[in-house]
């Protein structure tokens, strides 16, 4: 169930249980939806649709300007950036860069520790 | 907005849909997400973002209120980097 882009190349000489390699995977979208079936009784069709649901309400939200905080995951948060001037690294012309919005995700602590192997009692809001 | 705000948002959207099983939902793909980011794996999710995981070498920190040298190990960050559609979005009609 979890596809990966480097799978083709070894699925020969590694063994049939899938999700044995060492090498990183990519998930998509798939495999959310197929977490979301997993965890409810609802048909595949409807799990996708609802992966995507929920990644247009976070969409919608951020692009209105306002932060999302999703407790023991992280926040995605909205920074409004001046315009300066910036350099081409290649030919070292400076170049206006524009005013712009971008999105930060700041992981929780309890993501932090997961990604290194602990674990940590859940927090925050 | 907050977890409990999404989940609510999502409900109103789905009558047909518990809101303890709309919570599950929510909770099955951040859960993923964190799973795969445990294993070292990425997830890319087009217009959206993409999560991954860097590793920060060893490194000799400060205490700053000290000044002392304290070793600081070897460690795995996640990332998230903004699609490209999503990018756009944010500063559409947003520059006066």
């Amino acid at each position: 169930m979890v596809k990966s882009a480097s799978s083709e190349a070894e699925i020969s000489a590694s063994s049939p249980k899938e999700n044995s390699t060492v090498e990183s995977q990519t998930l998509t979208r798939v495999n959310l939806a197929e977490a979301v079936y997993r965890s409810v009784g609802l048909s595949r069709k409807e799990s996708a649709a609802l992966v995507q649901m929920v990644l247009s309400e976070l969409s919608d939200t951020l692009v209105k300007g306002e932060t999302v905080k999703l407790s023991s995951f992280g926040s995605f948060i909205i920074r409004s950036k001046a315009e300066r001037i910036g350099r081409n690294p290649k030919t070292g012309i400076e170049v206006p860069i524009t005013q712009r919005r971008v999105l930060v995700f700041k992981p929780s602590n309890v993501l932090k520790a997961r990604v290194n192997g602990q674990t940590v009692a859940e927090e925050e809001e | 907005m907050i977890k409990s705000e999404l989940v609510q948002r999502i409900a109103d959207r789905n009558p047909h849909l518990y809101l303890r099983d709309v919570e599950k939902i929510v909770n099955a793909i951040l859960d993923e997400i964190t799973k795969a980011l445990s294993r070292g794996d990425r997830v890319e999710l087009r217009g959206f973002g993409a999560f991954s995981v860097k590793r920060r070498d060893a490194r000799l920190g400060r205490n700053p209120r000290t000044g002392a040298h304290v070793p600081v190990e070897e460690k795995s960050v996640p990332f998230f980097k903004t699609g490209k559609e999503m990018r756009e979005r944010l500063n559409e009609g947003y520059l006066d």
